[in-house]
């Protein structure tokens, strides 16, 4: 199977900052990790890879630092990665993103699967892998927990839902995006932790993608970021118990008590 | 302190850390209080290439020292020492065929040790057989193309989960410990099984039982190096595993230092956090000081052996001496620094000083590696005349 895993490189979620000036993200001085829904998504790639054999390519769209997240994918067993950094690339919203990325995937074909983590911890938009797959024009399965095999060019997936899962078949070559139940990500290996520092990570930018540059970055991008806040707190929830009956009747006192209706 | 390791010892170091880190320290209060074998870790350790850092490329192996060997049970120790214990237990078993075994030897058996595929064991210790090796009784009787165990080993960690053993045989009593030879077991083998799990007061997470050979036959090839050379084959490999013993120690220690600092400098008695007493200070102090010292003496000895050193029994020996004191006298004062914390299970500075005990044992008594230095000197005094 030749394999697709996106990955992306977000500050460490155990010590975010906000800018209280700029109300953007503090990135400086903050640890980078790779995103760890993406973690999951590359071992669900590894795992198809050993079963079938075939070629893991990891990708990310980032600053040239971001390089350090792909060398860390190969010390987990990537076969190649490529860096997708450009200037032009930057204030990408997730439809800039996702062109850029389908732009990269068409130059990997042929492909048989795209991987994506469910959501990157740092925008939590959950957009850029369904987005992927559009603009690549296959289908895609979001939240899958389990892979149950390939067959005749199809895979099964069970797609998590909030109340149990959807058994999926989905046409090659497809993308899904994976959540945490696909299985806890492998530890790397001294050899191919070795293999990572050595090998050569290509960079790609708007001429290698041939993108034009009003397809990507913020120029490309059809939303900005207003405002960044921290959500006023939601006020006090409760939940009744009971029989429908009961729950309704203690409901309408509850409003009465709280005078939020008045019945003559 | 920066022991300028080389690029492939920083990443072992790194790699072991973060296993350490996210898999071990989780789980090493459940896997002490259960007297658990940690499977799913050794799966790890597998999948990192560790297990195979001391066997030669050529059997699959990443063909290292005893340099890096010592710094990944270091940072495994960090973690748990139970669970370094397993992991070291295998590489000790691994040694007489390292060292000594046939070609065909190290085609069979070392690829399965180096993957992780298999865990290995090391048995010498009998009833009547631990400081004295004279005393084994578990005999080899060659019949035919085949020898026959019958004896019980005791107390031998990864007893039950090893596949392959390096077992410690009597083949010829009359010629004491020149008629003591080393043997290669498998666990599937006729004849030989194992007794009951002990029950043990730290390193819970290993596990130690008791080998059964009851007219246990294996095929004569499996002898290693020749008969009536097992008392060379097991002292050499004690040559070469001792500072691993050391690394052990090291790592334990560091975590305990670790725990303490960290303690001490939360914790406020008469408003102030008790790091800014003195007494508490020297404590730290003292015990900064006695585990880089232990680091450095073990870093030394296992370069010293990888760079050819040649007799190297005396700062083997050494190299375990030291810093297993050490680590008991380190764990002991952690424990002392978290005072009545320290004592509860909840903390994981008790764990620490049970399992640091071990380590004044196992792998040679400490009075033991007093006899070996000792031994070294008298010699070397005599030579100097």
């Amino acid at each position: 199977m030749n394999l697709v895993v996106c990955v992306k490189q977000v500050p460490d979620a155990k010590n975010i900052r906000i800018d209280p000036v700029t109300n953007t993200l503090q990135r400086q001085g903050v640890e980078s990790i790779v995103n760890p829904f993406d973690l999951y998504a590359l071992e669900a790639g590894l795992r198809l890879r050993d079963e079938f054999g075939g070629k893991l390519t990891v990708i990310s769209m980032g600053p040239p630092q971001a390089e350090s997240v792909l060398r860390e994918a190969l010390s987990y067993g990537a076969d190649e990665a490529v860096l997708l950094s450009d200037r032009a690339f930057a204030g990408a919203d997730t439809l800039a993103t996702a062109k850029t990325l389908a732009a990269c995937v068409r130059r990997l074909s042929p492909f048989d699967l795209v991987i994506c983590g469910k959501q990157a911890v740092d925008g939590d938009t959950a957009q850029v892998g369904p987005a992927l797959a559009q603009s690549l024009d296959i289908p895609h399965v979001a939240f899958v927990g389990t892979m149950e095999g390939v067959e005749a060019g199809c895979l099964t997936v069970q797609r998590m839902m909030d109340d149990g899962y959807d058994t999926v078949a989905v046409e090659l070559p497809a993308l899904i995006t994976v959540v945490k139940e696909i299985g806890e990500p492998r530890v790397p290996s001294f050899k191919g932790k070795m293999r990572a520092k050595k090998q050569p990570v290509p960079v790609w930018g708007l001429k290698e993608l041939d993108l034009a540059e009003d397809q990507v970055g913020l120029k490309g991008s059809a939303t900005w970021v207003e405002r960044i806040f921290a959500p006023e707190p939601r006020g006090r929830r409760e939940i009744l118990d009971g029989d429908p009956d009961t729950q309704a009747a203690n409901l309408l006192k509850r409003l009465k008590e709280d005078q939020v209706v008045k019945l003559a | 302190m920066d022991y300028f390791l080389t690029e492939e010892q920083l990443t072992i170091r790194d790699l072991a850390r973060q296993i350490a880190e996210s898999r071990i320290v989780p789980s090493r209060a459940e896997l002490d209080e259960k007297s658990e074998f940690p499977h799913e870790i050794m799966k790890d350790l597998a999948q990192s290439d560790l297990f195979g850092i001391t066997i030669p490329e050529e059997f699959g192996g990443l063909g290292l020292g005893c340099m890096e060997n010592c710094v990944a049970v270091e940072e495994i120790s960090r973690g748990c020492c139970g669970v370094a214990t397993t992991f070291a237990a295998s590489g000790l078993g691994a040694y007489p065929i390292i060292l000594h075994g046939s070609e065909e030897q190290k085609k069979k058996y070392l690829p399965r040790i180096a993957s992780g595929e298999s865990l290995a064991a090391f048995a010498l210790t009998e009833s009547t057989a631990g400081s004295d090796a004279g005393g084994i009784m578990t005999t080899a009787v060659l019949d035919g193309d085949e020898y026959v165990l019958n004896g019980s080993k005791q107390w031998i960690t990864n007893g039950g989960e090893a596949d392959i053993y390096s077992v410690f045989v009597v083949t010829d009593k009359a010629k004491g410990a020149r008629g003591a030879t080393a043997l290669i077991v498998e666990k599937s083998d006729p004849g030989f099984s194992f007794g009951k799990k002990e029950d043990k007061m730290g390193i819970r997470a290993s596990v130690t039982r008791e080998l059964i050979f009851d007219n246990c036959r294996i095929p004569k090839d499996r002898i290693i190096r020749k008969q009536g050379a097992g008392f060379l084959v097991a002292m050499k490999t004690f040559d070469h595993s001792r500072p691993g013993v050391g690394a052990q120690a090291v790592g334990v220690a560091q975590a305990a230092l670790d725990e303490a600092v960290k303690y001490a400098k939360t914790r406020v008695q008469f408003e102030v956090p008790i790091i800014s007493f003195q007494a508490v200070q020297h404590m730290l102090a003292d015990m900064a000081t006695s585990v880089e010292a232990a680091r450095a003496l073990v870093y030394c000895v296992a370069r010293s052996m990888d760079a050819g050193a040649g007799d190297t029994s005396k700062v083997s020996a050494m190299a375990k001496l030291f810093p297993t004191e050490m680590a008991m006298k380190v764990t002991t004062d952690a424990v002392q620094i978290l005072g009545g914390c320290g004592y509860m299970r909840e903390y994981p500075v008790e764990k620490m000083m049970r399992d640091a005990k071990i380590l004044q044992i196992y792998e040679g008594t400490n009075q033991i590696q007093r006899n070996v230095i000792g031994q070294a000197l008298n010699k070397e005094y005599t030579r100097k005349g």
